[in-house]
């Protein structure tokens, strides 16, 4: 029992709220009443102390909620609940952020690591900026405060005592400094690589989407209202890159591990961050406007301030418990909605009214854009995003209507559609339409000056290519006898046009010698994925189709989805041109590369060991042999799938796994997928035999043999081989004195030769028997008796349930366009982030005719030198 | 009138077909009655009903029909809705696992003839999310 760690972590939990304060009314102080830049000396050396005091309190607070873990601390909850023995250290720092509380004090240090930033960096804009920054802070550390204040509960610690949290326990009772030995672990599903990167990745954009709010809001206070653009602009387009690709990571993670069958499911939970995204991208859309041409200030600032209102709402969403039944994955609620909804409220009528304080005084540009004007285009396309966020909104939404609706007292019984996926896609579908149409033409339009005859010359060669190459998809998709409904076609081409626009562009400027456009790259990325998405979700197919010809006839006679195949052990099935076959369940055995036969490992009482039971090799390398004692990761079973293409003879082998998760349910299926550069083929378990559960088997039927006698058992034929000494079979633990027995049974199974050596043994004139089982066959021999002078021996044969499995599996078409065009984007994202600062200066396209190449009519003319 | 006006008008156009068409899609909490009411009506959208499952003394639910050998995607129980109304339900797909300890059961579908085709089943299992016992934990300290 160690109280004093988590005391050490309670204390600076307190410092850090104490120390946020400080800094807030100070950096508020070194401010008020005074212009941007002449700081008051004084309050801002107690700001910035106190703003490091928090710095410091905050790491303490990391290092000891890691310790708690790390060590095993069990007395803790946070340590208890969400680690055990076993777990693999990487894997240590996911549990830091499975619980609440962790993934609040992970935001709270990314902001700690960004505000240390801006005060090294942004010396001028300091003050006003660190107020918000220690503002936000104050209440984000609210949240794991973990105090009672006059009766009430203010934040949820981390470093609550196991005691003080489940009070009811009568061992407390008995011996209050109880510890238990284990804790009760990490999800298994959060134990993969993506759960380490993905979540800091996420709440590092969260956390960007803080500063150009609180460049925004100091330049509405200290009415610099046009200069707050030049500094928040590369933190947004961080942001936007960032999140994105923790986006992308999210979906990824899901497609890997959840078996919903895809990567998106329109969760309110991964919408909670799609939202904020889409309208952040917007809103550096509006910035870049006004840094390059004066326009669009009031839509920037609008949008930023959204931004990070939309983040707070996504976290009251998430964890407050508002979503109950909507979503699949949403946080334990810790009954922190009220300070949730405090923190959403006083942020957004803050910067609400600040807003609106100025909002007459924000410049805005007189030029009135007509259709020649990018600056046109790229407004509209924000616009488009914003609409496309607030669709998402507004259907995520449904659950805090009938709350809203609740709390006045009426009960409404609205649920979300009962279809979301095909809801959500068929309004995103017309965004992406033209975010892909609008972002190739205003890249090529950016670079020039336009005018009738440059803009037809330069759209000619994209519009005409994408026309072309959407009739060759429109013929090739009904080539493959698939139909294209004319929503898709209309992506298709959009896309196309994207694509081509955008390479066009990055092609003119390279050759022109200008730069490589990072804006062109990540644009040309977002149309690449678009195009992954239609093609992997729209035509997404499903192989595992029943083919066996029976039809049951039910209730209903009508075709309906039978998307689900069953599988027996070792017998082959055919499916959609190739033959499946499923042949054992297998664990993951670290240090062995792939996995290992269930059949070699005989389990202990403890199930993280087990003892091979013949020698453990691979590739030609043993790494365990007979009777040697390994470490396995029970957690997971792997089910062997071997996929033979009926055409070409080609085979590969898939293990989709089902996992052992009383925290979800019980028992989870992930999938294994297989990667082909055109298709992924992705297959998981729908249901197997309760790996948890022991085998009923049927009664024993007694047989007496001689030797070389012949046997049928279960459907397969068994010749009693011999009867020869046991050899130190696992588990047996033989002594001196001891006489030991085994039968060779050879079974003769579908695809092989089995041998089964059940054991009779004799110590200190008890008798014992160890059966052998076949688990291919679900089969089980004891042997019962020995006459050794007749030379007859009795078998007991029991058969059990014959193993199989039920598959779905599917076909992902060109997924491989979704990845890559991610990284484009991110690349894009890098790119121009790289290249700020190098044109800070507004340029106006260039409006020397001159310059115009008069005989190069079909291509794009750059006009930007 | 000015074109920043017609395009102002032009976003809350579109706003408002989002509004009306989220409208449209969105679904109910209903109960057996009321879905059957819909379905003889005519009216075929689909809704959420939520309900439990008929358990027998030893808390084992009854009149599951689950049998892979003969369909793997054919599973049928029965479910009582808040207003204690059973109802026979088809779902299409295998039986979900561990569908036998979940406490509350949420489907999604219509009434087709005398059975409620779900096609989305949503469980609430008891364990779901907050570990309180201690299982784990009594058990090491013996």
């Amino acid at each position: 029992m160690n109280l004093l760690i988590g005391n050490i972590g309670h204390l600076s939990v307190i410092i850090a709220f104490a120390a946020a304060l400080v800094a807030a009314y100070s950096y508020f102080q070194a401010s008020r009443g005074r212009a941007l830049g002449e700081t008051d000396a004084s309050w801002l050396r107690i700001a910035r102390g106190a703003f490091f005091v928090h710095g410091a309190a905050v790491l303490s607070v990391v290092v000891c909620l890691f310790n708690i873990i790390h060590a095993h601390r069990y007395e803790y909850y946070y340590a208890w609940s969400h680690s055990s023995n076993h777990l693999p250290v990487q894997y240590m720092i996911s549990c830091f952020w499975e619980g609440q509380e962790g993934s609040f004090l992970l935001w709270i240090f990314w902001h700690v690591v960004l505000g240390a930033f801006i005060i090294r960096y942004n010396r001028k804009w300091e003050a006003p900026v660190m107020a918000v920054f220690s503002g936000v802070q104050l209440f984000l550390v609210s949240m794991i405060l973990g105090v009672v204040l006059g009766g009430v509960k203010v934040g949820s610690s981390p470093f609550i005592l196991l005691r003080d949290f489940l009070t009811d326990l009568p061992v407390f009772k008995m011996n209050p400094d109880f510890v238990p030995k284990d804790g009760t672990g990490l999800n298994a599903l959060l134990q993969n690589y993506w759960m380490v990167i993905h979540p800091p990745t996420l709440f590092l954009g969260f956390a960007l989407t803080l500063v150009p709010f609180a460049f925004a809001i100091a330049g509405l206070w200290k009415k610099e209202l046009t200069a707050w653009v030049k500094p928040a602009l590369p933190w947004t387009l961080i942001g936007g890159g960032v999140l994105g690709v923790g986006v992308v990571m999210g979906a990824y993670w899901a497609y890997e591990t959840l078996n919903f069958g895809g990567y998106w499911n329109w969760d309110p939970v991964e919408n909670a961050v799609y939202i904020p995204w889409l309208v952040l991208v917007a809103s550096l859309h509006g910035m870049v406007l006004w840094q390059k041409r004066r326009l669009g200030l009031r839509t920037s600032f609008a949008l930023v301030v959204a931004t990070f209102i939309l983040i707070l709402y996504a976290t009251f969403l998430t964890r407050s418990g508002v979503l109950g039944n909507a979503s699949v994955h949403s946080f334990t609620d810790l009954g922190l909605s009220g300070q949730l909804l405090i923190y959403l409220g006083a942020f957004t009528v803050l910067a609400v009214a600040l807003l609106v304080w100025r909002w007459k005084e924000i410049p805005v540009s007189e030029k009135e854009l007509n259709a020649y004007n990018p600056e046109l285009w790229v407004f509209v396309g924000a616009t488009v995003l914003c609409l496309g966020a607030f669709q998402v909104l507004f259907t995520t939404s449904i659950p805090v209507y009938n709350a809203l609706m609740g709390l006045i007292g009426i009960k409404t019984n609205v649920a979300l559609p009962a279809d979301q996926i095909a809801h959500y896609s068929k309004m995103q579908l017309w965004m992406g339409v033209f975010v892909a149409l609008l972002s190739g033409l205003a890249q090529i339009m950016w670079w020039q000056r336009n005018d009738k005859t440059t803009l037809v010359n330069s759209l000619t060669a994209p519009s005409l290519l994408s026309l072309l190459g959407t009739a060759l998809v429109v013929l090739l998709v009904r080539y493959n006898s698939l139909t294209i409904s004319p929503a898709y076609v209309v992506l298709v081409l959009a896309g196309l046009f994207g694509v081509l626009a955008n390479f066009g562009t990055i092609f003119t400027l390279l050759r022109r010698g200008v730069r490589l456009s990072g804006g062109a790259v990540a644009h040309l990325g977002i149309a690449l994925m678009l195009l992954g998405i239609l093609a992997s979700s729209g035509y997404s197919k499903i192989i595992s189709r029943n083919v066996s010809g029976l039809l049951y006839s039910r209730e209903f006679t009508e075709e309906l989805n039978r998307d689900n195949v069953l599988l027996w052990r070792n017998e082959t099935a055919p499916m959609h041109g190739y033959e499946l076959t499923y042949t054992g369940q297998y664990f993951d055995v670290p240090g062995v590369p792939g996995y290992v036969d269930k059949q070699f490992l005989f389990r202990t009482d403890d199930d993280y060991r087990a003892i091979a039971r013949a020698p453990i090799a691979s590739e030609g390398k043993t790494y365990y042999k007979t009777g040697d004692t390994l470490d396995i990761l029970p957690e997971n079973t792997y089910y062997r799938i071997t996929y033979k293409d009926q055409k070409s003879g080609e085979q590969f082998v898939l293990y989709p796994r089902a996992q052992v998760n009383e925290e979800m349910g019980g028992l989870l299926a992930s999938p294994a997928i297989k990667k082909f550069w055109g298709h992924d083929i992705y297959s998981h378990i729908s249901s197997v035999l309760d790996p948890r559960k022991e085998k009923t088997w049927s009664e024993a039927k007694e047989h007496i043999l001689s030797v070389g006698d012949t046997i049928f058992l279960n459907d397969y034929f068994a010749v009693f081989r011999a009867i020869e000494p046991a050899h130190e079979t696992a588990g047996l633990n033989l002594q001196k004195g001891d006489l030991a027995l085994q039968a060779d049974m050879i079974v003769s199974g579908e695809k092989r030769q089995y041998h089964a050596h059940p054991v009779f043994v004799v110590r200190n004139r008890m008798v014992g028997r160890v059966p052998d089982e076949v688990e291919d066959l679900g089969v089980r021999l004891s042997l019962n008796a020995i006459d050794p002078t007749a030379g007859k021996f009795t078998f007991a044969v029991s058969t059990t349930q014959k193993d199989y499995v039920i598959l779905k599996a599917m076909e992902k078409p060109f997924i491989n366009l979704l990845w890559s065009g991610t990284l484009l984007m991110a690349l894009g994202f890098g790119l121009s982030l790289r290249q700020r600062g190098r044109k800070d200066t507004p340029v106006e396209p260039t409006t020397d005719a001159q310059s115009q190449p008069s005989n190069r009519n079909t291509r794009p003319q750059p006009a930007v030198g | 009138m000015k074109k920043s006006h017609i395009f102002v008008m032009a976003i809350i156009a579109v706003a408002a077909a989002i509004i009306l068409s989220t409208t449209a899609d969105a679904s109910v909490y209903v109960g057996f009655g009321e879905a059957r009411q819909r379905a003889a009506e005519g009216n075929t959208t689909k809704v959420h009903v939520v309900g439990k499952l008929l358990r027998d003394s030893q808390k084992r639910p009854i009149g599951l029909e689950y049998d892979p050998m003969t369909d793997p995607n054919y599973f049928a129980f029965t479910l009582v809705d808040t207003n204690r109304v059973a109802q026979r339900v088809v779902y299409n797909n295998p039986k979900p696992q561990d569908f036998d300890a979940s406490e509350q059961v949420v489907i999604t579908g219509s009434m087709k003839g005398q059975v409620f085709m779900a096609d989305n089943i949503l469980l609430k299992c008891p364990s779901k999310y907050v570990k309180k016992d201690l299982k784990g934990a009594t058990a090491s300290a013996k």
